[in-house]
């Protein structure tokens, strides 16, 4: 039963490297809602003896001991900062994805290839560069600061990814929706956007994922309350001489959540947009 | 009453002009059919007509308006697409129903008049499903629905058929001259193929390059082509076209291999000494003895050698050739045809066509 072999091998292989991924983010989760002395045993406790929820109280400043962390602050911070980002990304990547994808002008793809070689440079390369302007314009800890970076962060992907989707429906779709009334703005609205949309839901996950989780970047230019997002906060877990892995570990969770939700939530857009030229092409 | 007029209609892209100045009158319940080559420039005019690619140069009158600058929906056309261009994520009814609601018709009579056009077309169980459901006739089907629905003065086809298997192309063929009967409309059709346009055409345009070649009824332009391109787009098999000399004295054209034929009378008068001239010979004038159709006419003979025979039931295609270029025949009422084997042929002269050698004119039209 050769097929039935394969079958159970490619199970097996499956489940390996699904452990090797998920075995981390597990461990992460279970710390959330273990103690500190726990987590720190030696030899190490494998299976938790008890969860609980104080880690989150004492996040949320509830229970009996305290972290003074403004983890609503940072909260805030990061969902203003990724959905802004994300809006304008989006926006700009639906009109900039749409005119590479309809329209021909000059320098159509010397622009096209810029943006797309803009992606190579690693974001922590401009980190200081950035640091020195934003700290001459006064950008350093806004939020507006983090937004503008990851606005340009996530443009070229996102108008590539729009682009190819736009690309995938006929232009006569919209002709012939012009010729049956509509401007091209509303042919545009009523048949080009509805058909690329699992495209241009995946092009805002992935934009959003990224500005709700990047470092390197946030943690260089953010200062205080006023602009810090969640994972900079992580660090405000570590101390001099301690790190509170509880605590960072339960934020992290909290992290992970939203996002979780959000990316189960457009799955099957997600599956749609990531698979789409596969299917079609 | 719409009348459609183009008048020194122009479209250049950049430098390079595709359509070059054409003139043509369409006139109200017309359905006109613009043929040629691809790359002739008939798509183009098409969609200057439908308003959704810019004009150059010129103007385009639909009814007493001129709509040179006007954009694709308010030129009250409709258009049928190659590749059918239905909304993928309405349904078929959707689909139909798409036009009259950006119209902001009433929702009743969008169901009424919806319901009337899938009624004409056949695909009233159709209603509910999506375009990816259905067959390539079906879609078609729709598409035509959908132009007619929004009763517009102008029907644009823009080879609607193209992407159908040969059986479907000629019912679809003939449902669309059914339709045109029925919904009496003008029509502009645009085609690359000649019996599409032969079959459905009140008045034939014949493009080349971006220019007119020749306009006409199909016999027209069948039994009096413009020119050697016409002559050989229109008609199937095509028009044997052979290099002569004209011989006044003898009476005659002469041929290559020393062969030559009777000067048609009716070319006489407009014919030179010594013109150089191509002779347009259409198959059907072109049989063994006793197999042709225009037996009974003046004729000459031609003995010539068979190289291949085609046989199709009730005619055989016979190719043969004269000074090395090739020239088919058709034998109507067939018998067996040896290979090689030397047959005598009856053309039936007064319907040979003479172009002039330089340009291709026919010497029986004037310019």
């Amino acid at each position: 039963m050769p097929k039935r072999l394969n079958a159970v091998v490619s199970w097996v292989l499956t489940f390996l490297v699904m452990v090797i991924i998920g075995l981390p983010g597990l461990w992460v989760i279970l710390s959330g809602f273990r103690p500190n002395r726990e987590i720190l045993a030696k030899p190490a406790v494998w299976v938790p003896e008890r969860l609980s929820l104080d880690n989150f109280a004492a996040i949320f400043g509830l229970g009996d001991t305290q972290v003074a962390i403004p983890v609503a602050n940072y909260f805030a911070n990061s969902l203003v900062i990724a959905v802004t980002s994300t809006v304008i990304a989006i926006a700009i990547g639906m009109s900039g994805g749409y005119a590479f994808a309809r329209f021909r002008f000059r320098f159509k793809n010397g622009v096209f290839l810029g943006l797309m070689l803009s992606r190579t440079v690693p974001g922590i390369a401009l980190s200081l560069p950035v640091f020195m302007v934003w700290s001459r314009i006064g950008l350093i800890d806004t939020q507006f600061g983090l937004i503008l970076v990851y606005v340009a962060l996530n443009i070229p992907f996102t108008i590539w990814l729009i682009d190819g989707f736009f690309r995938q429906i006929p232009k006569e779709l919209s002709e012939a929706g012009q010729v049956d009334g509509c401007t091209r703005w509303q042919a545009f609205w009523r048949i080009e956007f509805p058909l690329a949309r699992s495209g241009i839901a995946s092009a805002a996950i992935f934009a959003f994922l990224t500005s709700w989780n990047e470092y390197a970047l946030a943690s260089n230019l953010t200062r205080s309350t006023d602009s810090k997002t969640l994972p900079v906060g992580l660090m405000d877990f570590t101390a001099q001489f301690t790190i509170d892995w509880a605590g960072m570990c339960a934020m992290a969770v909290i992290i992970i959540v939203p996002a979780l939700a959000l990316t189960f939530l457009v799955q099957k857009h997600l599956i749609a947009g990531l698979t789409f030229g596969g299917v079609k092409g | 009453m719409t009348e459609v007029r183009l008048a020194n209609l122009t479209k250049a892209y950049g430098n390079m002009e595709v359509v070059h100045a054409i003139d043509l009158d369409i006139a109200d319940n017309e359905f006109l059919v613009l043929v040629g080559p691809s790359g002739c420039g008939k798509s183009t005019t098409l969609r200057m007509i439908a308003g959704l690619e810019e004009i150059t140069g010129g103007t385009i009158h639909i009814g007493d308006r001129v709509v040179n600058d006007l954009a694709p929906r308010e030129r009250n056309v409709s258009m049928v697409f190659q590749n059918y261009a239905l909304y993928p994520h309405m349904t078929v009814r959707e689909n139909l129903g798409f036009g009259l609601k950006i119209a902001k018709v009433a929702e009743q009579d969008i169901g009424t008049r919806v319901t009337q056009a899938a009624d004409i077309l056949g695909i009233a169980e159709l209603m509910e499903r999506m375009p990816a459901e259905l067959s390539g006739g079906q879609r078609q089907r729709v598409a035509m629905g959908r132009a007619i629905v929004r009763n517009p003065d102008v029907f644009l086809f823009d080879e609607p058929l193209s992407n159908l298997d040969a059986k479907l192309r000629v019912q679809m063929r003939t449902e669309i001259k059914k339709l045109h009967r029925r919904v009496e409309n003008t029509v502009v059709y645009v085609t690359h193929d000649q019996v599409e346009a032969m079959t459905l055409a009140d008045r034939i345009v014949i493009m080349r390059d971006g220019y007119i070649e020749q306009v006409g009824t199909p016999l027209e332009v069948f039994n009096e082509p413009a020119n050697t391109f016409v002559g050989s787009f229109i008609g199937s098999p095509p028009m044997n076209q052979l290099d002569g000399i004209v011989r006044l004295a003898d009476g005659d054209i002469s041929l290559a291999d020393g062969l030559s034929i009777p000067i048609p009378q009716r070319t006489r008068a407009r014919l030179s000494e010594g013109q150089k001239v191509v002779v347009g010979i259409r198959p059907d004038d072109l049989a063994p003895r006793g197999h042709g159709i225009h037996d009974s006419e003046a004729s000459a003979e031609l003995e010539l050698s068979v190289s291949i025979s085609e046989p199709l039931g009730t005619e055989t295609l016979l190719f043969t050739s004269i000074g090395g270029v090739e020239v088919q025949g058709k034998m109507l009422n067939p018998r067996m045809v040896a290979p090689d084997e030397r047959m005598k042929f009856v053309l039936a002269v007064d319907r040979v066509h003479i172009f002039e050698a330089a340009g291709g004119r026919n010497v029986m039209i004037d310019n």
